[in-house]
């Protein structure tokens, strides 16, 4: 029991720390607190992430199997951590600015990534469902935190139906392959799983728990809730979605895939292809049309899903690696583009018209040029780093034999370029003035700057992250 | 036919239709006493399972408190529900679809299931011999220790719940008096009360 | 299986007695009573008014947030049945288990006395 908590201790700090400052800040300031709560989350998370990235090596297990600490999960945290406190951080300003300063804000999210810490080291199906549904409640009440507002009611309404719908999913795979596998556990799963042929009662456990799976990623078709819940929730929280949570819900799902349905690859890739393929084709062609960027940002992310999702198609251990290295650039993309987003007003109004940025560069010559950096990275144009993750995921398809698949990525990847060009067009040539102003807090400042500089500068050895990534996939793969 | 057999599909029959209703009831209230009624049935079927105690739970939360809520939900919200129905038209073409595709599934995993070699075993490895040791006991001897991790994240996500309930409908009201009652305990005559002699003739 | 179907016996044959009895005495009424209805005599009464609108109202979203508290502590009621009927097996793990998931929703329980929730107005 001792040498179990001991492996579960980062969230349990975080945990307790929730609850202590969730109970402090009720009985003394309240919602005063909410920025000295914030900045303490992030720095936790932070010191946390930091803990973990340099804590001991090689795999241990908690709790007869139900918990994993190896290197993919410890990959993948540090990944969460990272990207919820900058996000956070960067965040902070605009939530402050928007009214929706309340302390049970960040508390929430500290829990949701607990929950995410969770899912990244599930090693059951049981402890894999309770991490998603902590994750995922807590996400249900931040989209609806902006509760006079009806966009912001309905995202998080939208979200939860659709949330419980594919927990629903999820549950039925888990107890089909409960049932025939007599386990829980993925270590007797994938002992009940392997030689080829599966059964019957199993594939449609895989097919259903994928599905539910899915939906946490919003990967096509299960991605319908995506662009509602991105543009109704409050940027800020918007900003938290696209980023901590997905790659959460792509490492349970990687880990779900290669631990628990290892034994069963060429009846996975089918669907997985199939799901990146879709994801990433209507990702690109949906968003052309998109006026807001916020719902714009929501189809991006569905199309971003769709690569990873070809790097895990692969099923091997270089296509976990090239999926972990898509999602880390993602990550980092993403709280760049949203610090800015965050801070788009109009006469000190929040704005998320695309129309409202013509001519932003005008104004604001360096921003403009860092989100230039940060779409044309989004976009895959070549001297940026999200070329390479690109080229990873491609890279890893070709080599598993999925040739079609990569060249599918290769034209969606065309076509989505068009409408991020579209934005850096409109900042730099656009027709009338759009009057966009986006004035930032010093976090937001250097979430959007120091998120653009990486993309440039990564360029030379992605910061290492290569050898990081593959000591992940061969943790998770073997 | 035995007692068992027999009480197995009269708690199916009973859920099942209280299901079917459900959907199909013209008035929601309705539709949540059918609801009532198939918990009542699952419920049932726990109990033919040997499953008391989650027989007991479905009683206690489902029939107890989450219909309850649900009926609150029902009759808070303010819905059209012929506008609902003209929906449901709708989509009904796709949601009998979906229904077939699954109902195929379930005749196929039906027609063809087997269990893996050893699963049998596995499922008994983990639990108390069930002979000796009743149902209620058998659960308690697992969660609190066996399932440790499990049993705590499940109490963070009825703090999230209720953190979650209170940031979203709590509404704290300026307008109103409010009851202090620490400071009645502290209030003492001597400072409530104060005595002035008031003379003829002139007011305060 | 047999043998845990007969322990139910008794209350099987008091949900029969109960719903037979309920049935002879709804029924009895219909066939025995006098009816003479009329749309007067069946409409709905209201002081002397025609029905104003629907007998349904909606109700306040406090009612909710009631029940929604209501059911945690009702889970959380829930989760102490085995841990009771367990108690002489848990361990002193079993133990310190239970007391933490106590501790985790008594800190639930004073954030919301705090923040209010308890109170109606």
């Amino acid at each position: 029991m001792a040498t179990d908590l001991q492996t579960i201790l980062p969230e349990l700090i975080l945990a307790v720390y929730a609850m202590l400052a969730l109970v402090g800040a009720v009985y003394t300031g309240k919602d005063n607190l909410t920025g000295p709560i914030t900045w303490l989350t992030a720095g936790l998370m932070a010191v946390l992430a930091l803990w973990i990235g340099t804590g001991s090596a090689g795999s241990t297990q908690a709790f007869g199997g139900m918990f994993l600490s190896d290197a993919y999960a410890r990959f993948a945290k540090v990944a969460i951590l990272i990207a919820g406190a900058a996000v956070l951080l960067s965040g902070q300003e605009a939530v402050a600015r928007r009214g929706l300063g309340r302390f049970e804000y960040p508390l929430l999210i500290a829990l949701a990534t607990v929950g995410m810490m969770m899912m990244v080291s599930a090693g059951d199906l049981m402890s894999l469902y309770l991490g998603l549904e902590l994750q995922s409640l807590a996400l249900y009440v931040v989209a609806a935190m902006n509760r006079d507002s009806v966009k912001s009611t309905e995202a998080g309404m939208k979200y939860f139906v659709l949330g419980a719908l594919s927990s629903g999913l999820l549950l039925y795979g888990a107890s089909l392959t409960y049932g025939y596998a007599g386990t829980t556990l993925f270590s007797g799963i994938i002992g009940a799983a392997t030689g080829g042929e599966i059964s019957l009662g199993l594939l449609i456990g895989l097919v259903f728990v994928s599905a539910g799976l899915a939906f946490k990623i919003s990967a096509v078709p299960f991605h319908m809730w995506t662009p509602d819940v991105y543009e109704g929730a409050p940027t800020p929280v918007t900003a938290f979605f696209a980023t901590a949570p997905k790659l959460a819900a792509m490492g349970l799902f990687a880990r779900v895939l290669f631990d628990a349905f290892g034994g069963a690859v060429g009846d996975w890739q089918q669907i997985i292809s199939l799901m990146a393929i879709l994801s990433m084709a209507l990702g690109a062609v949906a968003a052309i049309g998109q006026t807001n960027i916020k719902r714009l940002m929501a189809y991006s992310s569905i199309s971003h899903m769709g690569f990873a999702l070809m790097g895990l198609s692969a099923g091997t251990a270089l296509g976990v690696q090239a999926m972990l290295v898509y999602m880390a650039i993602y990550l980092t993309m993403n709280v760049g583009t949203f610090a800015f987003i965050m801070s788009m007003e109009r006469d000190g109004k929040p704005v998320t018209e695309i129309a409202s940025l013509n001519q932003f560069a005008k104004g604001e010559p360096l921003k403009a040029l860092a989100m230039l950096v940060l779409l044309f990275s989004l976009a895959g144009v070549p001297p940026m780093v999200g070329f390479f993750g690109k080229l990873y995921v491609l890279q890893a398809a070709v080599d598993a034999g999925l040739t079609w698949l990569a060249i599918g990525g290769v034209i969606a990847s065309v076509i989505s370029a068009f409408y991020y060009l579209r934005i850096v067009y409109f900042m730099y040539f656009g027709q009338t003035e759009g009057q966009a102003q986006a004035p930032m807090s010093p976090a937001a400042w250097v979430a959007l700057m120091g998120s653009a500089a990486i993309m440039v500068l990564g360029v030379v050895n992605l910061f290492g992250i290569e050898t990081a990534a593959a000591q992940a996939a061969q943790a998770l793969v073997n | 036919m035995t007692v068992a057999d027999f009480a197995f599909y009269a708690f199916a029959v009973t859920t099942l239709v209280g299901g079917l209703f459900t959907v199909l009831a013209r008035n929601p209230v309705h539709s949540v006493l059918w609801l009532i009624m198939a918990f009542i049935g699952s419920a049932g079927l726990f109990v033919v399972l040997g499953a008391e105690f989650l027989a007991m739970l479905l009683m206690i939360v489902y029939v107890g408190a989450v219909a309850v809520l649900f009926l609150f939900v029902v009759m808070m919200l303010d819905v059209d529900f012929a506008e609902l129905k003209a929906g449901m038209a709708k989509y009904m073409p796709l949601a009998l679809l979906i229904a077939v595709v699954l109902l195929m599934q379930m005749g196929m995993i039906y027609g063809t299931w087997q269990f893996a070699d050893g699963a049998e075993a596995a499922r008994r490895a983990v639990t108390p011999d069930m002979t000796e040791v009743e149902n209620t006991a058998a659960l308690g001897q697992l969660i609190y220790d066996d399932y440790f991790l499990l049993f705590q994240l499940s109490g963070l996500v009825l703090l999230v719940a209720m953190i979650g309930a209170i940031v979203l409908t709590l509404r704290h009201r300026k307008d109103i008096k409010r009851q202090d009652v620490l400071a009645q305990m502290y209030r003492d005559p001597a400072k409530a009360l104060e005595l002035v002699d008031v003379k003829p003739g002139q007011g305060l | 299986m047999e043998d845990l179907l007969r322990e139910y016996l008794p209350i099987v044959i008091f949900l029969a007695v109960a719903v037979g009895l309920g049935l002879v005495l709804v029924l009895a009424a219909a066939v025995l009573a006098v009816r003479h209805p009329d749309p007067e005599k069946v409409s709905a009464y209201e002081c002397g008014f025609n029905a104003f609108d629907d007998a349904r109202m909606k109700f306040d979203v406090r009612f909710y947030l009631v029940s929604i508290l209501f059911i945690i502590f009702d889970l959380e009621i829930a989760f102490l049945f085995p841990w009771a009927v367990a108690f002489k097996d848990v361990g002193m793990i079993g133990f310190w288990s239970m007391m933490v998931f106590l501790a985790v929703l008594t800190i639930g329980f004073a954030y919301e006395w705090k923040k209010g929730a308890l109170e109606w107005e």
